[in-house]
C-alpha cells in the first residue's frame, strides 16, 4: 500500500459522563473545588481518604484503541449503531475536538462536512451566505469567486441571490447549503449523513455529486445510516461498535456484518444436520431471502415483492405439514405471521421439500426485518421446527415518488407501509 | 435499480489546492509525496493530530491562514448588527451621544464636574466616551461570541481565536462611525488642530488591545462558566466608574494616580483625550497602563488558550 492518506493509531476519546450531562460547570462548583482540592490532597496524603469521592463524574470512553489506515483514493463508509463512536471519530478527524490518547496522521488537505449550511445567517442574502459558508468550510475568496456560478446553478437559486435566506423555502435553503459544500475541492473529504436532507430529487443530486467526488480519486470518509448509499458509494467499510473497530474491509462485507450484527442472520443460511432445528418428522435445511428472479438478496426495494424460501427434509412421510413464518422488525415487533394452509391438503412424501412465501411490494415499511421460519401440523397442533432469526433482510425506499411515501423524504411511522388508493376532491363543484 | 448518480457526468480532474489545516496540538511536517493520488499536484503537508498542546500562546500562522474567515465573520456581524432596526447605524452615534447628554447633565451640571475640567466639558466627555464605547461594545460582543457561535465551533475546524477577534470588528466600525460624526461636533465646539493628534490612533489601538485582551479572556470564561455572562455586564458598569470617562485623572489624588493607572483604561483614555484635545500628557500613569495592558493581554490570551482545546466539548 502507498503512504496511507489517513493513519489512525490507538485513538481514544474520553468523556466525563457527569460533565457531559451537565453542559457547563458553574463557577461556584469550580471555586469550591479549587478550595477543597488542597485539603483533599492533604487528606489523601495522610491516608485518610483512599476511595474516589462519591459523585465523581464517571468516565466514558467514546472511542477506545481505534486503529486503522485508509489508502489514498479509498471511499470509506463508517457504519455503526447510534453511540458506536462514529460522530466522535469524525469530530477528531476534522480537528474539532482533540483525542485523549493516540495519534492521527493525515496526508492532504481535509474538508469536513458534519452538517450542511454551517454558519448560514438568516439575515444575510444568498450571495453573502455563499461567501460566508465557503470561508467557514475553508475555501479562499478566490476559490469561492471562481466557483460562484457553478454553486448558484447547482442550487438553482439564481433569482433569489440577493434575498435574505430567511425568506427562502427550506428546500432552497438546503440546496444552497449543499451546493457550497459540494464544491469543496479537498484531497480528503469527511462527510456525516448530510444526505438526510432535502427532497428526493435533491437527495439524488447530492448522491450524484458524492459519486463524482468518489470517482475523482479523492479520499472520502462517509458516515451514514443509509446502507444503500454506503454500499454504492464506498469501496471499503469500517464497522464501529462501542467505541472500537469491529470490522474493516470491503464495503459489502462490512455492511453485511453491520446488518446482521449480533443476530447472525444473513440473507441466506444453511444448517448442518447436527444443528438443524427439527424433530422426527421434519428438519430444517436452509432458508434464504429472494427477489422475483429467485436470486438471494440482502436488501429489497420497497416497491418490489420479496420472497422467503426455506428447504426442509421430511423424515416421516404421510403428514399434513403447514409451513409458516413470523416477520419481526428491528424493534422486535412481529409485523405479521403467515402460514401456508394452502399446502395442507396433500400429505407430504419423504424427502426434501421447499416452501416459498411472497410478501408483496409496497407493503412493508423501510427497515430491517428478521424472519422466523417454522413447520407445523395443525391437527393435533405440533411444531416440527421453529427457527427464530433464521434470515434477515432490509427494505429500502429510494424515494422516487411512486412508493407510499410519494416524494415525502422525512420520517414515516408505521409497522407496515401499504400503498393505498386515495381519493380527494371538492365536495361541491365550485362556480 | 439504477444508481442515482447515473447520467451525471463524472469530472476527470480535481485541482487540489494545498493548504492543510492545522492548530494547537496539531503540527504539520513535510510529507512524503503521495504516489497513488492522481490529483495530487504537489506533496502536501501531513497533519498530525495528537492529544497534546502546543506551547505557544497564539498560533499566528493559523490565524493568518484564516484571515479571510476573520474578515467575513466580522463582516457578518457588522451587516447583521443593525438589520431590522429603524435607525440602523445611527445607533452607533446615538449611544455615545445620549450618554454624553446624560453625563453632561448629571456629572457636569448637577455634580459640578464642569468646573474641574480644562475647556468645554462636553468636548471632554465626548473624547472620553468614544474610546469607552469602543471598549464596552467590543468586550460585550466578544464575551458572548464563543457561545453565540457554538454551532460553528462544534461543527467546523478553524483557529478558535478567530471568533472573539471577529466580534471586535463591529465595535471598531461603531467607533469609526461615531468618531466621524463626532468630529464635526468637536470642531464646532472649538476643537483646534494640535500636534499631539497624531497620537490619537496610537491610543485608540491601545484601547482596542485592552478590549481584545478582556474580550478574548471573557469569551472563554463565558463559554465555560455562564456566570460570566452576568459578570460581564456588571464588570463593564464598575469598570466605567473606575476609568476617567466622566471625570479627569486629576480628580484622583496625586499619590494614588499610579496605582489607579493599573487599570489600563486610565492611561489610555486619558492619553486619547489629551492627544485629541491637545492637553499635556500624564506620562507616568500612561506608562503604568501600558505595562498593565501587556500583562492583561497575556492573561486574556492564556485564559482563552486554556479553554480553547476544550471549547467544542463545552459550548
Amino acid at each position: 500500500m502507498a503512504t496511507p492518506a489517513i493513519k489512525v493509531q490507538s485513538l481514544g476519546k474520553r468523556f466525563q459522563l457527569g460533565a457531559k450531562a451537565e453542559v457547563y460547570p458553574t463557577l461556584r462548583e469550580t471555586l469550591t473545588e479549587t478550595f477543597r482540592a488542597p485539603f483533599r490532597r492533604f487528606r489523601h496524603l495522610a491516608g485518610l481518604e483512599r476511595a474516589p469521592r462519591a459523585g465523581q463524574p464517571e468516565e466514558f470512553w467514546a472511542l477506545r484503541d481505534v486503529s486503522f489506515e485508509i489508502a489514498p483514493g479509498d471511499v470509506v463508509g463508517i457504519v455503526g449503531r447510534n453511540g458506536a463512536g462514529k460522530s466522535t471519530l469524525l469530530k477528531i478527524l476534522s480537528q474539532i475536538t482533540l483525542p485523549t490518547t493516540g495519534r492521527i496522521e493525515i496526508a492532504g488537505r481535509v474538508s469536513s462536512l458534519l452538517e450542511v449550511g454551517t454558519g448560514f445567517h438568516p439575515e444575510l442574502t444568498g450571495r453573502e451566505n455563499i461567501q460566508l459558508n465557503g470561508a467557514i468550510l475553508g475555501m479562499s475568496r478566490r476559490e469561492i469567486q471562481g466557483k460562484f456560478d457553478q454553486i448558484v446553478a447547482f442550487a438553482e437559486v439564481e433569482r433569489f441571490l440577493d434575498t435574505p435566506v430567511k425568506r427562502y423555502s427550506s428546500g432552497m435553503y438546503m440546496r444552497l447549503a449543499f451546493a457550497v459544500a459540494a464544491h469543496l475541492d479537498p484531497e480528503i473529504l469527511i462527510i456525516d449523513e448530510v444526505l438526510a436532507v432535502g427532497d428526493a430529487s435533491f437527495q439524488k443530486k447530492c448522491l450524484g455529486r458524492l459519486g463524482e467526488v468518489a470517482a475523482g480519486g479523492r479520499t472520502v470518509i462517509f458516515v451514514s445510516h443509509n446502507m444503500q448509499a454506503v454500499n454504492r458509494l464506498c469501496n471499503r467499510g469500517i464497522l464501529l461498535s462501542r467505541g472500537g473497530v469491529v470490522a474493516h474491509g470491503p464495503v459489502d462485507e462490512v455492511v453485511q456484518q453491520y446488518m446482521t450484527d449480533g443476530k447472525h442472520s444473513p440473507a441466506e443460511r444453511e444448517w448442518s444436520p447436527a444443528e438443524a432445528p427439527g424433530d422426527s418428522i421434519a428438519r430444517l435445511v436452509s432458508a434464504r431471502i429472494i427477489d422475483e428472479a429467485r436470486q438471494t438478496i440482502q436488501t429489497t426495494d420497497i416497491r418490489r415483492p420479496v420472497g422467503i424460501e426455506f428447504d426442509y427434509d421430511v423424515l416421516t412421510g404421510g403428514e399434513l405439514l403447514v409451513p409458516n413464518i413470523h416477520l419481526y422488525n428491528s424493534d422486535g415487533i412481529c409485523v405479521f405471521a403467515s402460514n401456508g394452509w394452502q399446502n395442507n391438503t396433500q400429505p407430504r412424501s419423504r424427502g426434501r421439500h421447499r416452501s416459498t412465501v411472497w410478501i408483496p411490494g409496497n407493503f412493508l415499511s423501510e427497515g430491517n426485518f428478521s424472519v422466523a421460519v417454522a413447520l407445523s401440523t395443525l391437527e393435533p397442533i405440533m411444531v416440527h421446527f421453529w427457527s427464530p432469526d433464521s434470515v434477515a433482510f432490509q427494505v429500502i425506499d429510494t424515494i422516487e415518488g411512486d412508493s407510499a411515501r410519494g416524494t415525502y423524504a422525512g420520517q414515516m411511522q408505521g409497522v407496515v407501509r401499504p400503498l393505498l388508493d386515495w381519493e380527494s376532491g371538492p365536495l361541491a363543484a365550485a362556480g | 435499480m439504477e444508481a442515482p448518480w447515473k447520467g451525471i457526468p463524472v469530472r476527470e480532474t480535481f485541482p487540489g489546492s494545498a493548504s492543510p489545516a492545522r492548530h494547537d496540538g496539531v503540527t504539520a511536517v513535510e510529507a512524503a509525496p503521495r504516489g497513488a493520488a492522481p490529483h495530487d499536484p504537489a506533496p502536501s503537508a501531513v497533519v498530525v493530530i495528537e492529544p497534546r498542546r502546543a506551547w505557544q500562546l497564539v498560533d499566528w500562522r493559523a490565524l493568518w491562514r484564516y484571515r479571510e474567515l476573520l474578515q467575513i465573520l466580522a463582516y457578518r456581524d457588522i451587516s447583521v448588527r443593525y438589520k431590522q432596526t429603524v435607525l440602523g447605524a445611527a445607533w452607533a452615534v446615538l449611544q455615545p451621544l445620549l450618554q454624553m447628554v446624560a453625563f453632561w447633565l448629571f456629572f457636569g451640571r448637577m455634580g459640578g464636574l464642569e468646573g474641574k475640567v480644562a475647556g468645554d466639558y462636553s468636548l471632554f466627555l465626548l473624547a472620553g466616551l468614544l474610546p469607552w464605547q469602543l471598549f464596552s461594545t467590543g468586550v460585550g460582543q466578544a464575551a458572548q461570541s464563543v457561545v453565540t457561535n457554538s454551532n460553528l465551533i462544534s461543527k467546523v475546524y478553524f483557529p478558535r481565536l478567530v471568533v472573539p477577534l471577529a466580534a471586535l470588528g463591529s465595535a471598531c466600525v461603531d467607533f469609526a462611525v461615531a468618531a466621524s460624526v463626532a468630529l464635526p461636533w468637536l470642531i464646532f465646539r472649538g476643537l483646534g488642530w494640535h500636534a499631539s493628534q497624531w497620537l490619537v490612533p496610537v491610543f485608540a489601538l491601545g484601547i482596542l488591545l485592552v478590549t481584545a485582551a478582556v474580550g478574548v479572556g471573557l469569551s472563554a470564561l463565558v463559554a465555560e462558566f455562564r456566570d460570566f455572562r452576568y459578570i460581564t455586564g456588571f464588570l463593564l458598569q464598575v469598570w466605567m466608574f473606575f476609568s476617567p470617562v466622566a471625570y479627569p485623572l486629576s480628580i484622583v489624588p496625586g499619590r494614588w494616580q499610579l496605582l489607579y493607572a493599573v487599570n489600563p483604561l486610565v492611561g489610555l483614555i486619558e492619553g486619547f483625550r489629551s492627544a485629541l484635545l491637545g492637553q499635556p500628557f500624564a506620562w507616568g500613569p500612561i506608562a503604568v497602563s501600558a505595562l498593565s495592558l501587556a500583562v492583561l493581554l497575556v492573561a486574556g490570551l492564556a485564559c482563552f488558550r486554556r479553554a480553547e482545546l476544550r471549547l467544542s466539548d463545552i459550548v
